[in-house]
């Protein structure tokens, strides 16, 4: 098995390694390094002391050395166009983006698996039915059309929630800027993580009701049923259990899905998330912003998958003994 | 003809088909929104990019059973009087252009990249099937948005080709996973066994055995792919502004929504959900039809 996740860990960092590469180049080819560090008003000795001092002159590898070896530490240069270094702005507007993915994904995924629970557990129950029609509408709206909906229905004509912003929040470690500690903040989550988690979880309710299905029909579930176990019992500690292997996968290999919706459902709610700073930087090409936003969702979703492998690794006895 | 037309009514697949409401409703549904879309200049009360037909006193028109709304706009008009019914029947066919496009560039790519993959396997297929792990954990919308966002310069041909770009990966792992198992069948064992070149088996045996989930992969993928188009107009990275697009009358329409304008929004909208919904709802028969066994996702 150690094969196995040492095999996944290095297609991981390959993965990493092209993608600097793709960063590379939009930064340093389809940008202006120049501009970068001296500033889109510098003058032309400042242009050419920056040029010198940046070593443009030196062969490709030697630069995308250089480059790599400051990602490393950190340091992706300066926005064009708010001439704050680039970390410093994407760093800022992370907790944000963290806060709404995570309150996305949790009503997601608690709703999506009870939900599938209930259907497989009541098939012909009318509710059921509801929710198999719903989960269809939930995977054919597009999130900019569900995010327009919510606030003309409840930001406009109703007028009780608020429609876009992250409302008050609270900085707590001296970084973190948090709404979930504010009712206010609450109120403004509610509507941008609808839209973002209602696409996972249709998917993920039909995923556990399949899974579901699969497994209550197995062996070892109707031996549980014929030693006379109660309904709970069976279906949440014999059948869920085992059925929620391949949705735990999906959660894992969702998660760069839920990045790009996220870009989409913070343009809508004018959250002021990484998502949002990235597509005004792509309005304004601000290519040092799009190539650090490029490597940090490629470390994140890199890594998650690597973990989602592992994890994989070890509830799968096929591959444990492989 | 009518022999054959008989004939057909009293096969499986159409007694099946027949007997699911909501899967006749969808083809139904889909097939006047394709008809309107190719034939919007026949039907559409007005070319709404024609700019000098355009007049602004006709603008932000409500619908016609509203106070103040006007014929021929049926379903009003946006802030340069073009009519929201008009406009969503050219912008339909941005649509369908980039659905039909996406699917078959995709699956004749991943297809066959697929089918060769699965078949030889070896180096290729790995390098295949790590290249689309990879891709399949990035999000479409976002590398498309990259793409277009990074290289300004829109066209329909451009949103088709970012959204090929990490599109074609899911017919590729769809069929070889189909090929792997055919490839193992005995009369593709036979095939080889009596000196038919590797081309002709592959073309002659696995690929007619193989094919017919990519069917259920298309349905699903084209309705991605309308939404995907709608997304990125909206966003502003898309088709130009001079092309017809359901997402960007949204993305226009949202300005003025605040002002109560609801009809540029809703009508747009619910169009477009209409061709995802009844796609969905047709790939979901598709696969009943050709495996019941697979899990319903």
């Amino acid at each position: 098995m150690s094969a196995y996740i040492g095999r996944r860990i290095l297609q991981g960092i390959l993965v990493l390694f092209l993608v600097s590469f793709i960063a590379f180049i939009i930064f340093q080819y389809l940008g202006d390094p120049v501009m970068t560090l001296a500033g889109r008003y510098a003058t032309q000795a400042q242009r050419a002391e920056v040029r010198e001092a940046l070593g443009l002159n030196e062969p490709f590898y030697v630069q995308y050395f250089n480059f790599l070896k400051n990602a490393l530490q950190g340091n992706f240069g300066m926005s064009y166009v708010t001439r704050v270094p680039v970390m410093e702005l994407i760093l800022e507007r992370l907790p944000a983006s963290i806060e709404l993915a995570f309150v996305a994904e949790s009503f997601a995924v608690i709703l999506g698996i009870s939900f599938g629970v209930f259907v497989s557990a009541n098939p012909k129950n009318i509710i059921s039915k509801i929710l198999m029609t719903g989960s269809l509408f939930g995977v054919s709206l597009p999130t900019f059309l569900v995010g327009i909906l919510l606030i003309y229905l409840f930001s406009i004509v109703l007028g009780i929630m608020p429609s876009s912003g992250r409302g008050e929040t609270i900085t707590i470690f001296n970084f973190w800027r948090s709404g979930l500690l504010t009712i206010d903040g609450w109120r403004h989550i509610i509507m941008p993580a609808f839209t973002l988690g209602m696409f996972q979880m249709a998917l993920l309710f039909r995923i556990t009701r399949g899974s579901m299905l699969e497994v209550l029909g197995a062996e070892y579930v109707r031996t549980a049923w014929a030693k006379g176990l109660k309904g709970k019992r069976v279906l949440f500690k014999h059948a869920l259990r085992n059925a929620l292997i391949p949705v735990v996968t999906m959660i894992g290999l969702q998660f760069g899905q839920l990045i790009g919706f996220a870009i989409v459902t913070e343009s809508i709610f004018q959250w002021p998330g990484a998502g949002n700073l990235l597509l005004n930087s792509l309005y304004e090409s601000d290519f040092p912003v799009v190539a650090t936003y490029v490597i940090i969702v490629a470390l994140i979703v890199v890594m998650l998958n690597v973990i989602v492998d592992i994890s994989y690794a070890f509830l799968n006895p096929k591959i444990r003994y492989k | 003809m009518f022999k054959k037309i008989n004939e057909f009514r009293k096969t499986k697949v159409f007694k099946h088909f027949i007997s699911q409401p909501l899967a006749v409703g969808a083809l139904i549904v889909i097939t006047l929104l394709f008809l309107g879309a190719v034939f919007a200049p026949l039907i559409a009360p007005q070319n709404p990019y024609e700019m000098e037909k355009l007049s602004l006193s006709e603008s932000l028109l409500p619908p016609v059973w509203m106070e103040g709304g006007q014929y021929p706009y049926i379903l009003g008009t946006d802030v340069q009087g073009r009519g929201v019914f008009s406009t969503i029947l050219y912008g339909s066919r941005t649509s369908f252009i980039v659905g039909f496009s996406v699917v078959t560039i995709s699956g004749l790519l991943g297809g066959g990249v697929g089918l060769f993959a699965g078949f030889f396997g070896g180096i290729f297929d790995s390098i295949v099937m790590r290249t689309a792990d990879t891709v399949l954990s990035f999000s479409k919308t976002l590398i498309a948005m990259l793409l277009l966002g990074i290289f300004r310069n829109s066209s329909i041909a451009l949103v088709i080709l970012a959204i090929v770009i990490s599109d074609w990966v899911q017919y590729a792992r769809t069929i070889r996973g189909e090929v792997l198992s055919v490839k193992e069948e005995e009369y593709v064992l036979a095939s080889q066994a009596i000196g038919g070149t590797n081309m002709r088996t592959i073309f002659k045996h696995v690929l007619p055995n193989s094919i017919s989930p990519l069917l259920v992969v298309g349905a699903v993928d084209f309705g991605i792919a309308v939404m995907l188009e709608a997304t990125l107009s909206f966003l502003g990275v898309g088709v130009p502004v001079t092309q017809p697009s359901l997402g960007m009358m949204i993305s226009q329409g949202r300005n003025y929504l605040y002002a109560g304008k609801w009809w540029l929004i809703v009508f747009p909208g619910l169009t477009l959900m209409a061709i995802v919904f009844s796609l969905n709802l047709i790939s979901d028969w598709l696969r009943d039809e050709i495996d019941p066994k697979v899990k319903n996702i």
